[in-house]
């Protein structure tokens, strides 16, 4: 297999006086989605924004396609092509949703093709695309959170929790969204609690525990493997 | 750029008690100036107060507008701005003595083209001086309230003594040009000339900067980043580059407005600028942290109030500014038009 997209090899981070990853290594694989869970508190968000930059890497390299970016400044890896969805979704709630694509679209104007498709995937952006974000619902803020991630070509996507709080059926668009995001090839790591999405869109899985990755393998392993989805993660299929 | 929706939203349209409460601080000021109306009773009295007024608002607009965005963008808390009034005064009224042949001659052009250079110089000035504060003085204390209160205030102390080493001690008195001189009369009122003009250039300025903050890509990234600088930078912005240019821009408009105070009150001081610090602070705390709308608003009542109160109670002109912070404060404790998140 080729070169993994993302390496992250003994990474260190501290949030004040806390050491909350002590050591974090794996690897997402190129053009596949990759899982990260864990129980509440593990450290899972603080992975995604040490690859960000938002925290800063105490020790460990971050390594992007090959290349060590662990030192490098946030607006830096977001134009080497890495995309964040945060977990409190980060919408610019006083700028309309048109502005808020404006902005992702860094490289110059939103085109038209991607933007008819962001349409079709989130019918919503459309019908809200000169309101102001801020009046969105929950669901609404978390497709245009995902669309704006999406709004270019991203060498890696970065997405937390993109169904935390949504209803049955809008978790189904966000699924269908991210499937499609995938079948094009994206290489994606992804967080995730409910269990049934995690499954329906993960080729492998990394599991952290208390600040360290404890387990990583295909999700056909874990998902077959109720005994261990309990020890790692306190949860199971059919509770979920 | 984009295609309109297909169909009018719905969902999002507005209420009438939401949109009551959108628009409610711009009915606070024909709400004020009503009240002054019937408390002043002589509408002539009146009618040139309301102008002072609006004039002293527009100034103090000017000089609040890049600290409020400063507060937004970077949570800094910056008492040297106080210092960039006085300079931009010092520096434009030098140029203005300097061009005394222009300033004295009974010439509209000359006067005027005088008054202009004056501005340029003043806020390239100020402009420079902020650059070197930020980079200095304000970068290494990111983060932290307590130490940019300290160093701040001892970069205005110095700033001060800078100018008293540069241009002396005492007061500097001074006359506006010809063509700034005098009063219109409308009605019985007389109103002065240079504070109709200082209203043009005040609202010249709001609509200059809502246009940036509104139609182009800088702007959307400031107005962005006041709400959320991370991400921001997490779409790939250089934050701290916006915010190296929003201060350098609001330290040149502390600059104008220092000129402009400086041929409003016709005499300046090393300290004017720290004076007019209360009444800034006051304005960019009712307007809401980070937002231009709302210090324009909160400058123009604080204007209106100020001038009111002085000509029927002269003694509690400041306190009732105090006085309208605290009524804001209890209606909408984040002012009245909050950008920025609490933190
Ligand atoms: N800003 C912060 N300041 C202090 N501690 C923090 C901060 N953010 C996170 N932590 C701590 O870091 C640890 C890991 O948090 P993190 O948000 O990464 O967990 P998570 O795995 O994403 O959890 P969840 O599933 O609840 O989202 C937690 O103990 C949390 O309390
Ligand atoms: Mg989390």
């Amino acid at each position: 297999m080729s070169e993994p997209i993302l390496a992250l090899d003994g990474v260190v981070t501290d949030i004040g006086q806390y050491h909350i990853l002590k050591g974090v290594s794996f690897e997402v694989p190129r053009g596949q989605v990759t899982m990260l869970l864990g129980r509440n508190g593990v450290g899972k968000t603080t992975t995604l924004r040490t690859i960000m930059g938002l925290w800063p890497a105490r020790a460990g390299r971050i390594l992007l396609d090959g290349e060590d970016i662990a030192r490098a400044p946030v607006s830096n890896r977001a134009g080497q092509g890495v995309g964040f969805v945060p977990e409190d979704m980060g919408i610019f709630s006083d700028l309309t949703v048109e502005e808020n694509m404006i902005l992702a679209a860094r490289s110059g104007p939103l085109d038209g093709a991607r933007r008819d498709w962001l349409f079709a995937a989130f019918p919503p952006l459309r019908t809200f695309w000169r309101s102001e974000a801020g009046n969105l619902s929950g669901g609404q803020k978390q497709m245009l959170s995902i669309a704006r991630a999406m709004a270019e070509e991203r060498r890696l996507y970065l997405i937390d929790e993109p169904t935390k709080g949504l209803a049955p059926a809008i978790v189904s668009t966000m699924v269908g969204a991210l499937r499609e995001l995938k079948a094009q090839g994206a290489s994606i790591l992804m967080v995730e609690q409910n269990f049934s999405v995690a499954r329906a869109l993960g080729d492998r899985v990394v599991v952290m525990d208390d600040g360290v990755v404890v387990w990583t393998g295909t999700m056909a392993e874990l998902a077959a493997d109720t005994a261990r989805q309990e020890r790692l993660m306190g949860l199971s299929v059919e509770a979920h | 750029m984009s295609a309109a929706p297909d169909h009018t939203p719905t969902f999002a349209r507005l209420s009438l008690a939401d949109r009551l409460s959108l628009s409610a601080p711009y009915l606070l000021v024909p709400a004020l100036v009503a009240i002054g109306f019937l408390v002043i009773g002589a509408p002539s009295s009146w009618l040139t107060l309301t102008v002072s007024g609006l004039a002293m608002g527009m100034m103090i607009f000017i000089m609040a507008s890049g600290l409020t965005l400063v507060f937004g963008l970077m949570d800094i808390i910056n008492f040297g701005h106080g210092a960039f009034i006085s300079l931009g005064a010092f520096m434009g009224v030098s140029v203005l003595f300097w061009l005394s042949s222009w300033t004295g001659a009974p010439s509209l052009v000359l006067n005027v083209a005088a008054v202009l250079l004056a501005i340029l110089a003043a806020m390239v000035f100020t402009g420079a001086i902020g650059w070197a504060f930020e980079r200095v003085i304000v970068r290494p204390v990111y983060g932290s309230h307590l130490k940019q209160i300290l160093i701040t205030v001892g970069g205005l102390i110095v700033l001060e003594q800078a100018i008293h080493v540069v241009w002396g001690a005492e007061e500097i008195y001074l006359n506006r040009p010809e063509a700034l001189r005098g009063s219109i009369t409308f009605g019985n009122s007389a109103l002065e000339r240079y504070r109709i003009l200082a209203v043009v250039i005040g609202l010249a300025i709001f609509v200059a900067m809502r246009l940036v903050l509104r139609r182009t890509k800088i702007g959307l990234i400031v107005r962005a980043g006041v709400q959320n600088g991370e991400m921001v930078e997490a779409l790939g912005y250089r934050l701290k580059l916006v915010f190296i240019g929003v201060f350098i821009a609001g330290s040149a408009l502390a600059g104008l407005g220092g000129v402009m105070w400086a041929l409003y009150e016709q005499v300046i001081t090393a300290g004017m600028g720290e004076s007019m610090m209360i009444l800034i602070f006051i304005v960019v705390i009712i307007g809401g942290l980070g937002s231009i709308e709302g210090a324009f608003i909160g400058a123009i009542l604080v204007g209106l109030l100020q001038n009111y109160v002085a000509f029927l109670e002269p003694k509690v002109a400041l306190i009732s500014n105090i006085g309208l912070m605290t009524a804001i404060l209890l209606w909408r404790p984040q002012g009245m038009m909050p950008v920025v998140k609490a933190k």
